[in-house]
């Protein structure tokens, strides 16, 4: 998943969740109902679960523009020089 | 959000925290409904009267309970316990509370009862005050609720009579 799937996932997460806690509520309430809302709660946090955990192709609209191999050639990476460094721990 | 797990724990997470808001909520709205029970109780009958070996006093009765306790019921009840406590004071005791009966009601239909029994519990005195006792009756219900706080009250209902001399 891409940046911009990855907010887009994060924001569609909160306001569905809150939706639906707010929505079971209102419902419930008014039809004097606890386990109306406990069930439409359910119903939101399934539906939450299948819109934002998978990764669905739509949340890869932006993918991320790796450098191309030719032009990274153009460019090595410098070379690790290895120095032998003293131990710390001295053995006694 | 980078992976699979990731995303699940975050779900999870704020999920389970608006789950506690909603029953939060939900228990805050008893505070809104209109709470108007009422009870009457009526001794039928003195069955008998006696010390017992031990040296305590012990009577038995018949009751007739009438109460509607309909109203204490909300969309947040789970059930109401109510029961029926004789209360009188001694030299010994400020305050004797002594259970006769109790019953669980589990839904608002049941919560409208008239009921003619005899003591459920056994009224048992510490000592022998209890000839010519004036005592009280009193109604106590615990409403519980689904979520959220249980709370209690009661009616007292005054008056009443213990006879002068053991039957």
């Amino acid at each position: 998943m891409d940046w911009q799937g990855q907010k887009l996932v994060e924001q569609l997460m909160q306001i569905l969740l809150v939706i639906s806690g707010v929505v079971a509520l209102v419902v419930g309430y008014t039809t004097e109902s606890f386990r109306t809302m406990m069930l439409i709660y359910a119903g939101g946090v399934v539906l939450t679960t299948l819109v934002t955990v998978p990764n669905w192709p739509f949340y890869n609209h932006h993918p991320l523009k790796w450098l191309d191999p030719s032009e990274a050639e153009k460019h090595p990476k410098p070379e690790v020089v290895s120095v032998a460094s003293k131990k710390k721990f001295s053995k006694k | 959000m980078h992976s699979f797990g990731y995303r699940a724990n975050a779900l999870l997470t704020f999920a389970v925290t608006i789950l506690a808001f909603i029953c939060a909520i939900a228990s805050f709205s008893d505070k809104f409904s209109n709470q108007t029970p009422s009870a009457q109780i009526q001794i039928l009958n003195i069955n008998w009267f006696q010390k017992q070996p031990h040296g305590n006093d012990e009577v038995s009765l018949t009751l007739n309970v009438t109460a509607d306790l309909q109203s204490l019921f909300t969309w947040n009840t789970k059930q109401v316990f109510a029961f029926v406590a004789a209360e009188y004071e001694t030299s010994k005791n400020a305050l004797n509370q002594v259970s006769l009966w109790d019953a669980i009601i589990p839904e608002k239909e049941h919560a409208k009862f008239w009921i003619q029994i005899s003591n459920k519990y056994r009224f048992i005195d510490q000592g022998h005050n209890l000839r010519g006792k004036d005592f009280n009756l009193t109604l106590h219900w615990h409403v519980m609720p689904k979520t959220g706080k249980m709370f209690a009250d009661k009616i007292v209902m005054s008056g009443y009579q213990l006879p002068n001399a053991y039957r």
